[in-house]
């Protein structure tokens, strides 16, 4: 990828501060399209949640802006970048300016390190999964400062609440990662996804089910999905954290949220269900799959997680925050603990250690 | 390599580039229609009663600091999944006491109901 780009831009010139600046242009334009095809995603993401969860309700969902309603999404974002920008009189405003900001640049900067297909990824660090989980506790600070700000009693209880939710659940997505690492032996996602290739199941998900199945169930929590979403809560807290922001500044909060799904997803996608690979043996039962592009597989794999999450939401009523608690508490954690020592056993017996 | 992250840095930068470039452009299109009561706290259509940034519960605290404890034990967790191969025996059966610590902890404070909402 590179490589074509340096020829197309051309003369490889032998001055080190032109590299740099041809360096830098060719980051800027893998940025670009990064960020346009996500967002795309993301759009289309609301559009598929509306028509899964209308069909799962016996509803049709949007059919009226463009064939079937393919448009929706664009006519949701004009309407919303054009509406008025309310701010309430007595917020705290440089804090409700920026916290959308936050939000929304923090879930979208998880995308660099993403490994999409074999070789393609914007920044290939060796601490890849630790940087998503620092871009997430980032997040919750854009959620903290709108509450804070607001200067209303939903918003401040909505925030409260999503703080300690997001940081409770993050213990156990990370503890549940834990046995994924112990199997790759790397954070680098694209060397996990090449070890899970090496690997005979394919996939890190038969032997690490357990931690997958934590792992889900924490991730719905850290992206305040339905069962979890008592942050915004409609019947208790009317929008939760966002009840203030209208306008486009409400729209970074939804991009924000669905972003992070998408990269919820596909963290799934890539540590537990082998990424832009699929399994040795069922290449060897049907060659010509091999033929398919990485990137269909990742994109398979990733929309199979998003449908999960709107099955769930359609199917499960809300928890009650005491219930939350304690099912992150005290069920994934142990949980979590549980598979790392399980896992950790395993490997040890497999490598001759005990 | 920190030249590794140098995309990373970029990558921020256009984020908060492109959320605040979005928000200033849309300064210039949108209607300001703005008048006292709109601008209050909505609060179910009354009048905000008292002040907004309440006393809340000690357990956010708690859990605040439960969290803390937990993080770090990931975070330590981390570095000895990933060289698990090479250190041998003797740091296995290592990591495994110093879970097995964690897990009195563990116990202590579900003993404290610090778990426990009601």
């Amino acid at each position: 990828m590179n490589d074509i780009l340096q020829s197309f831009i051309g003369l490889g010139s032998s001055n080190p501060m032109i590299k740099m600046g041809i360096d830098v242009v060719i980051i800027l334009v893998k940025i670009a399209i990064v960020v346009a095809i996500a967002l795309l995603h993301v759009a289309y993401a609301t559009y598929f949640e509306r028509k899964v969860m209308a069909r799962m309700q016996v509803r049709i969902g949007p059919t009226e802006v463009g064939p079937i309603g393919l448009f929706q999404p664009f006519a949701d974002g004009i309407k919303l970048f054009f509406k008025e920008d309310i701010i309430p009189a007595n917020a705290d405003k440089p804090i409700f300016y920026l916290s959308p900001v936050i939000f929304f640049a923090a879930a979208l900067t998880s995308l660099a390190v993403l490994p999409f297909f074999k070789g393609f990824v914007i920044a290939d660090i060796n601490v890849g999964l630790l940087f998503l989980f620092a871009m997430s506790s980032i997040g919750a600070y854009g959620i903290v400062m709108s509450g804070w700000s607001s200067d209303s009693k939903f918003a401040f209880l909505g925030g409260l609440r999503s703080a300690s939710q997001v940081i409770s659940y993050e213990i156990a997505m990370g503890l549940s990662l834990v046995g994924v690492m112990i199997m790759a032996g790397s954070l680098n996602l694209s060397d996990i996804v090449t070890a899970q290739h090496r690997y005979p199941t394919g996939m890190f998900v038969i032997p690490q089910f357990l931690g997958f199945f934590v792992f889900i169930i924490a991730a719905l929590a850290e992206t305040n999905r339905l069962p979890f979403d008592l942050p915004e809560a409609e019947s208790e807290l009317v929008a939760g954290y966002f009840t203030e922001y209208s306008g486009f500044r409400f729209a970074m909060f939804f991009l924000g949220e669905y972003t992070g799904m998408l990269i919820m997803s596909s963290i799934v996608s890539l540590c537990f269900l082998g990424g832009w690979t699929i399994p040795r043996f069922v290449t060897d039962i049907l060659p010509f799959l091999s033929y398919v592009p990485g990137i269909i597989w990742f994109l398979m794999k990733v929309y199979a997680v998003m449908f999960f999450y709107y099955w769930v939401r359609s199917t499960f009523p809300r928890y009650r925050y005491d219930q939350l608690m304690s099912i992150g508490w005290k069920l994934l954690i142990p949980l979590a603990l549980f598979n790392i020592v399980i896992t950790g056993i395993a490997k040890a017996f497999a490598k001759g250690l005990l | 390599m920190p030249s590794d992250y140098l995309p990373i840095l970029m990558f921020m930068m256009v984020a908060t580039a492109f959320g605040m470039g979005a928000l200033i452009l849309g300064e210039i299109f949108r209607i300001k229609r703005s008048y006292p009561e709109k601008l209050m706290p909505y609060e179910s259509g009354n009048p905000p009663v008292g002040e907004p940034r309440m006393r809340f519960s000690v357990k956010f605290y708690i859990i605040a600091m439960l969290f803390v404890v937990f993080d770090v034990e990931a975070v330590f967790l981390y570095p000895w999944a990933i060289v698990f191969d090479k250190i041998g025996f003797y740091a296995f059966i290592e990591m495994i006491i110093f879970i097995v610590i964690l897990f009195v902890g563990y116990i202590y404070a579900w003993k404290k109901e610090a778990f426990t909402w009601d």
